[in-house]
């Protein structure tokens, strides 16, 4: 760029008046489909943030017990009610990397809670790559390695402890393990049957897309919540926990399938019409390499679009259910067991911290939603 | 006459869905394992109570359980009569609570209108703040009014209901002197309907409305907003300005009222998820609405009255729908009166 002396800007690139306008755009329009999404998706940089911080959050699962201090059902019985203890950095002006104060506790029999205090003359460093209770990575191979863990004689409790004197921080890490993979078990079995209902009644039509279509008009029309609480109560108690796990995942990806086999049947009932589709029946491609091959290739991005919308919807149903003690049951571990504890004004007003798992759920809620935006804005690379 | 043979479809069709969706209804209150009576046959035979067995064997012939399920079915839903005079929902006996040991319609009784009451109130308050602000926000898009909206909107959608109300209820007690807890003065509990108690329901509504409206009004707000983006790059906006209308006249002669039909379509999409959310809320809040009732009869597998809550439940998400497709046909006749393709 210079600037000439009456102040325009001109750019130094050479120019060629014969070349058209789009020449330059067109070189990139040959691109396959990917990039040109990819690049189209770049752009949208709140989607872009959002997706990397998912992906963060997702390779980190195997790795919950690594980064937490504590293992999720380790009790501190002498810390009921911890408040978070900050990590300092420096000790009366002199610095010596992070270090936590010793807190003891002490019962008020007045108002007969834990009064806890910091001893502010012993600062007690933080022990890095350390060795503490043992867990398994992945759920494959036991360890006892962990990123950092308390010192000696002292606590680290970095978002406090609740009610059994476990650490919040811990088990908000082991919490992702089953809240982050609810969504993705859940809309898998909605993608299987949504796929499945909708391009049956989409391509075939008929009498059978008239009953699909009833069906998934009922479904829509009824409220999920009551339907899930009455699905998830009919679990039996005596189930082990990764059982229930499971179920509730499927039953919460069973009421979810209506909306993506609508947008399905919508589709294919536009697209059966098309010329490549007559041909690769005349061809003699039978109904169901039609369906896979031809046609669900051309909108499973979008389906993936909507797949991301829908996931944040099953996280915050898995915690409304195990909010409500009937989905997800102790000794599991998900954000909505956690927020259990916090369910009375009284753990609201005096130990605000039992509610932290919420924080964790409104982020991965509003990144599920952003990065649902930006691919849905991203899909359609030729649009302006 | 065409809305009315319209209205009339309508009608129908919801009377069906209703069919399919009580007998959904009974097959889902039915997938628990054991059942109430006999879980209760089984403990009182254990600690050797024999009385107890004689009634609840009487509840079971009395009120048919000891037949086939499809029987079970169709007497509870009240096609054929049953034994002993139990007559079925249809004829409006909807059975006995194992739990409480009285008739289901005296349980629900007061709740039922309260539900219809929340319900109302939180619609209202979702258009109430949704039009105004998604409009603002159209209006004013890309500045500090659109993204402060969109900004609580979002944040509206992802805090789960249950931990807002909680919170609301503390601060709003804190700062405002809100009443926690229930949907009205204790005093006024069972007291006939009178000023007082209307104020003291009106004053309790405050923090559930809000909660319950939040995540609705913000989707609302976001597709309202949407579509009236979309109506004002056409060129009949340009047309108005450029005729010199004033903007606040012209947006609301033109754009808005092309705008407006999803709002009112959307109803039908939004009711469940605010029934949804009116259930988690009350039992948080403690609201003396059906919430409560329906989670103990789950736990308890108390069969006809939780399967009375689903249906009703059911019952107001689709007459609500059914009153919304019917206003959308009078709003926009261009809507044709049969069934909706897409």
């Amino acid at each position: 760029m210079t600037q000439l002396p009456d102040g325009r800007f001109v750019d130094d690139e050479p120019y060629d008046p014969d070349a058209s306008l789009q020449t330059l755009e067109r070189s990139d329009m040959d691109a396959p489909n990917m990039v040109l999404v990819w690049r189209k998706f770049k752009q949208h940089r709140l989607g872009l943030f959002s997706g990397i911080a998912l992906l963060i959050a997702y390779l980190m699962i195997p790795f919950a017990g690594f980064i937490a201090p504590y293992t999720a059902n380790e009790r501190q019985p002498d810390y009921l009610f911890s408040p978070p203890q900050s990590v300092e950095w420096t000790h009366e002006g002199e610095f010596i990397g992070p270090f936590v104060y010793p807190i003891t506790s002490e019962a008020d029999l007045e108002t007969f809670q834990w009064k806890f205090t910091a001893d502010e003359t012993r600062p007690m460093k933080l022990k890095f790559f350390c060795e503490a209770s043992s867990y398994k990575v992945a759920g494959l191979f036991k360890t006892n390695k962990h990123l950092f863990c308390a010192p000696e004689g002292a606590t680290v409790f970095l978002w406090g402890s609740d009610r059994l004197g476990r650490d919040v921080f811990s088990r908000v890490s082991y919490g992702a393990q089953l809240s982050l993979t609810v969504g993705l078990i859940g809309i898998t079995v909605s993608f299987i049957l949504g796929i499945g209902f909708g391009s049956i009644a989409g391509y075939f039509g008929g009498k059978i897309d008239w009953v699909i279509n009833r069906v998934i008009e009922i479904l829509r029309s009824l409220p999920e919540l009551p339907l899930w609480m009455a699905l998830s109560a009919a679990v039996p108690s005596n189930w082990g926990p990764v059982a229930v796990f499971f179920i509730i995942s499927i039953i919460l990806g069973i009421l979810d399938w209506p909306g993506l086999a609508r947008a399905v049947r919508a589709k294919f009932l536009s697209l059966r019409e098309e010329e490549y589709v007559k041909a690769a029946e005349m061809m003699g491609a039978n109904s169901s390499r039609v369906i896979r091959k031809h046609l669900l290739p051309n909108f499973m991005s979008h389906l993936i679009a909507s797949a991301s919308l829908s996931i944040p919807a099953m996280i915050l149903g898995e915690t409304a259910l195990s909010f409500l003690g009937l989905g997800l049951r102790a000794p599991a571990v998900s954000w909505g067991v956690m927020l259990n504890d916090a369910q009375n004004l009284a753990s609201i007003e005096i130990y605000p911290w039992t509610a932290i798992p919420m924080l964790p759920i409104i982020f991965i809620v509003l990144a599920f939603n952003f990065l649902g935006d930006g691919l849905r804005d991203s899909l359609d690379p030729y649009s302006s | 006459m065409a809305i009315l043979r319209y209205a009339l479809y309508r009608f129908a069709t919801m009377l069906l869905t209703l069919v399919v969706v009580s007998a959904l209804v009974f097959v889902i209150i039915n997938l628990p394992p054991g059942d109430y009576l006999s879980n209760q046959i089984n403990e009182l035979r254990a600690s050797g109570q024999s009385a107890g067995i004689a009634k609840a064997e009487f509840l079971r012939t009395e009120y048919a359980l000891d037949r086939p399920v499809y029987q079970q079915y169709l007497i509870w839903v009240g096609f054929i009569p049953g034994p002993n005079g139990f007559s079925g929902l249809l004829q409006g006996d909807f059975g006995w609570s194992f739990e409480f040991d009285s008739p289901v319609a005296e349980i629900v009784g007061d709740t039922l209108w309260l539900t219809v009451l929340v319900n109302l109130a939180a619609v209202l308050f979702v258009y109430v703040v949704a039009l105004p602000l998604g409009v603002l926000a159209a209006a004013k898009s890309k500045t500090w009014v659109d993204y402060t909206s969109a900004f609580v909107g979002y944040i509206g959608l992802a805090t789960p209901n249950f931990l807002l109300a909680l919170i609301l209820f503390y601060y709003g007690n804190k700062y405002f002197d809100l009443p926690i807890g229930g949907l009205m003065d204790p005093v006024f509990e069972g007291e006939p309907l009178g000023w007082e108690k209307v104020k003291s329901i009106l004053i309790h509504l405050i923090v559930p409305t809000f909660v319950i409206g939040t995540s609705g009004a913000a989707g609302m707000m976001q597709r309202l907003r949407a579509n009236l983006l979309d109506e004002l790059g056409k060129p009949y906006v340009e047309t108005a300005i450029a005729k010199g209308m004033g903007p606040t006249r012209m947006l609301t002669k033109y754009p808005l009222r092309m705008a407006f039909n999803p709002f009112v379509a959307d109803i039908g999409n939004l009711l469940p998820s605010m029934v949804s959310g009116s259930v988690l809320v009350s039992v948080v809040l403690g609201l003396q609405t059906i919430g409560p009732t329906l989670l103990t009869a789950l736990k308890t597998q108390d069969l006809f009255l939780s399967g009375f809550v689903l249906m009703f439940v059911a019952l107001l998400t689709l007459v609500g729908t059914m009153i919304s497709d019917v206003l959308l046909v009078l709003l926009d006749p261009r809507i044709q009166y049969e069934g909706r393709e897409t």
